[in-house]
Formats: structure tokens, C-alpha cells, sequence
């Protein structure tokens, strides 16, 4: 479970607004989160991260208080462990596809099933310049997966995915997230194409 | 012809470049992140030599270190240590000469990677330590080379701070620059030439070099 109570002024083309989020998401839950341009859709999932700080708001977990601006209270990133996917991927150029995943983590099981999940086995040695753009949205998956996170936030996942790959890894996805107890928010332009893998929404306006 | 200040020259250049690389990185990466008004006077310190006369500068490091009076008296009575003429006081002259041809390009780069680049890392459980190492760092290697090459060809230039400082005293302060005035004061132009083609051929060659190299990393897309 995941508690948000968090308010950001945001700065928008046409004047400031105000990002106000109430909600709670259960444990295991998949949340689709859209809503038009600038409303603060990747700003609320970078929030939840621990990258950027409300204006004021509590982020409470099952176990430990993420955030309570009252109490000048705010876990660095590092400790929320937090899988995210990034919009821009956020890939390390000197890195290859092998190397992102080892530097997330030392399980090399897990490495080897990510890997076949994400169709990349055969791209182990490859750096990001040298993969297409779905090749380096899936690693950007496969990389936030690879510490087992208990909450994953996904900016716009397949958006460089074509309907084949998509389908097939929403499915794996799905059962990772079951296996893991992982709950998920995706951030998404095109809520439908999230139908199958998603169980709940959230619509910032 | 007497090579040892060429040899100086080098020592000095290569030390220098050390020197700052480990004092230059954390302030660059420091400067990188945020703006706040003491990082900006601290910046504008730092650029201070690239627009300042170097004589001016090492007129006040003279007076600031001369074991006479002040902190230099200080330092060679507490640490014996001597700033003014000497070897180590080309150093410390050096290094705030040239800092600004360190610092400038590594920030610069650092200011120019992505913020979702470091948050990755972070998210990952990575410490900022762990993070600049791994990420940050590999991924500026033209600039901090480019700031190494621009550090030490600077050095490799000094003239007017290292003159005031260190003097000419053979060995100790008697760099290359200094060389070449000394040679053309005593219309020794043979040796003033050699001298400077020397001093030309090794900082050519290095600038070269780092064209060569970033021109390589840019047609590479794991630059």
C-alpha cells in the first residue's frame, strides 16, 4: 500500500496551477495515471520517487513514511528504492545492456529471465547508442525491474514498442508484478492500450 | 642546451594537472548542481585569472606569501613550508592560475547530462559517490580530458605568474617561458628557439591529440 496526500505548484504555459493528489494504492494494484500535457503526471511519479519535493504532502508505505513535509521528513531516493522508468529512458551511455543490469544488481538468475523477457539476450555487449528505440525502452524496463522493486512508477513504457513486442511484454510484466507484489503506476498518453495490464486509473486534470 | 627547464616545465604541468583534477572535480561537480549566490562568487573567483593580468595576480600572491610577514610568515614558521620562490609556490600559483581551465569545461559537461541520468542511479539504490563515479564521470570523458590537455598546456604557457612567484633560479623555477626570456634578454636566439619550438611541438601535439580523440567519441554513439 502506498498513501498520497501531496500539493505542487506547478509553472504551465498558461500560468501556475496546482498538482493536488489524494490517494491511496493498494499493494499489488496497477495504476494507469493520464490526463492532459503538463497536468503533472511525470511530476507526481518523480514526487513518489523522492526527486523532486512537494510544496507540501505526506507519502506513507506499508511500513515507513516516505515524505511528511510537516515533520521536515523526506527519504532520500536511494532508500524508497523505487523502480522507475524514465520518459527519456535515462540509459547510461557507457554502459552496455549487460552492465546496466549488473550495476542494478549481483542476481544473475534474475538478470538472465529479464533478459529473455525483454527480447535483449542477444544484446548483452550492446551500449545504448547501438539498440533502437524499443530496444532501449524495454532495457529501461528491464533495468528498473532488476532490484525487485515493491513499487515501480513507469513514464510512458511502450511508447516506442510495436503492438507485438507491447503485447507480449504487458503480459510478462503482469506476472512479475504478481510475482514481485509490485505496485505499479504507468503514466500514459494512450489510456487503452494499458486495458489489459492495468486494474485501476487516475485521471489528473 | 640546458633541457632542465623543460623537464620543470613538465613536472610543473603534470603536477598542476593532478592537483587540480582531485581539487577541480568536486568543486566543478559542486557548481553544477543549483545556483545560489555564494556559487556565483565563487565561480567568478575562479574565472578571475582567465581576465586578470597574470602579473597582477602573482604580485599578490607575493605579498600574500612572502615569508616576511602575514600567512607566509606564518606557514615557514608553523609547516616550514616556503611559497615564494620555490618549486611548490609555482604550484600553488598554477593551480589558481590555471583552475579555471579545469573547473569551466567539467562543469559544463556535468550541467549538460540529463538529471533523469542521476536519478536513475539513485533509484537504483546508488549513493551520489557511487553515482558520479559509475555515471556521471564516464560519460564527460571528452570534457575532463579535454580540461586535463587545457590544464596542462596552460601551465605549459605561464609566464608572467610564475615570474613574479618563483623568479629564475635554475632547477627550481627556471621554467621553459622563463627560458625563453632569459635567452632573448641575453640575444641568445638559438636557445630561445629551441626552447619554444619545444614548448610549440608538445602543445600542439597535445591539442591535436584531444581534437583527434573528441571527434572520434562524437562520431561513436557510445561516447
Amino acid at each position: 500500500m502506498i498513501n498520497i496526500d501531496i500539493e505542487k505548484k506547478l509553472k504551465a504555459y498558461r500560468g501556475q496551477q496546482v498538482l493536488k493528489i489524494k490517494r491511496e494504492f493498494i499493494r499489488g494494484s496497477i495504476t494507469k495515471i493520464y490526463g492532459p500535457s503538463g497536468a503533472g503526471k511525470s511530476t507526481l511519479l518523480k514526487i513518489i520517487a523522492g526527486f523532486i519535493k512537494p510544496d507540501r504532502g505526506i507519502i506513507n508505505t506499508d511500513t515507513i513514511t516516505w515524505l511528511n513535509t510537516g515533520l521536515k521528513l523526506d527519504v532520500a531516493p536511494q532508500k524508497r528504492k523505487v523502480g522507475f522508468v524514465f520518459q527519456d529512458y535515462a540509459l547510461f551511455p557507457n554502459m552496455t545492456v549487460g552492465q546496466h543490469l549488473n550495476y542494478a544488481t549481483e542476481d544473475k538468475e534474475w538478470i538472465e529471465r529479464l533478459l529473455i523477457i525483454g527480447k535483449l539476450e542477444n544484446f548483452i555487449q550492446h551500449k545504448p547508442g547501438y539498440l533502437s528505440g524499443g530496444q532501449q525502452q524495454r532495457l529501461a524496463i528491464l533495468r528498473a525491474l532488476a532490484i525487485k522493486p515493491k513499487l515501480i512508477l513507469m513514464d510512458e513504457p511502450f511508447s516506442a514498442l510495436d503492438p507485438k513486442i507491447k503485447s507480449a511484454l504487458i503480459i510478462d510484466l503482469k506476472m512479475l508484478f504478481d510475482e514481485l507484489g509490485t505496485t505499479a503506476l504507468i503514466v500514459t498518453h494512450n489510456p487503452h492500450e494499458l486495458d489489459e495490464l492495468t486494474n485501476e486509473e487516475l485521471i489528473i486534470k | 642546451m640546458d633541457l632542465s627547464p623543460i623537464w620543470l616545465t613538465l613536472k610543473l604541468a603534470g603536477i598542476t594537472s593532478i592537483v587540480l583534477l582531485v581539487v577541480g572535480l568536486p568543486i566543478a561537480w559542486w557548481l553544477s548542481k543549483g545556483r545560489s549566490f555564494f556559487k556565483v562568487v565563487l565561480e567568478a573567483m575562479i574565472t578571475i585569472p582567465l581576465v586578470l593580468p597574470p602579473s597582477v595576480l602573482g604580485f599578490y600572491m607575493l605579498l600574500a606569501f612572502s615569508p616576511r610577514h602575514g600567512l607566509g610568515e606564518w606557514l615557514l614558521r608553523t609547516f616550514n613550508i616556503q611559497f615564494v620562490f620555490s618549486f611548490q609556490g609555482l604550484v600553488l600559483a598554477s593551480v589558481i592560475y590555471s583552475m579555471p581551465f579545469m573547473v569551466g569545461p567539467i562543469k559544463s559537461a556535468l550541467q549538460q547530462l540529463p538529471a533523469s541520468l542521476s536519478q536513475a542511479s539513485y533509484s537504483l539504490g546508488k549513493t551520489r559517490w557511487q553515482t558520479f563515479i559509475n555515471v556521471l564521470l564516464p560519460n564527460i570523458k571528452s570534457s575532463l580530458l579535454t580540461a586535463i590537455v587545457l590544464t596542462f598546456a596552460h601551465t605549459m604557457g605561464e609566464f608572467g605568474v610564475v615570474l613574479m612567484i618563483g623568479g629564475n633560479i635554475p632547477n627550481v623555477t627556471r621554467v621553459a617561458s622563463i627560458a625563453v626570456y632569459d635567452s632573448v634578454e641575453q640575444m641568445d636566439y638559438s636557445t630561445a628557439n629551441s626552447y619554444s619550438l619545444i614548448l610549440f611541438l608538445i602543445t600542439f601535439i597535445l591539442v591535436i591529440g584531444v581534437f583527434v580523440f573528441n571527434n572520434y567519441q562524437l562520431k561513436s554513439p557510445v561516447a
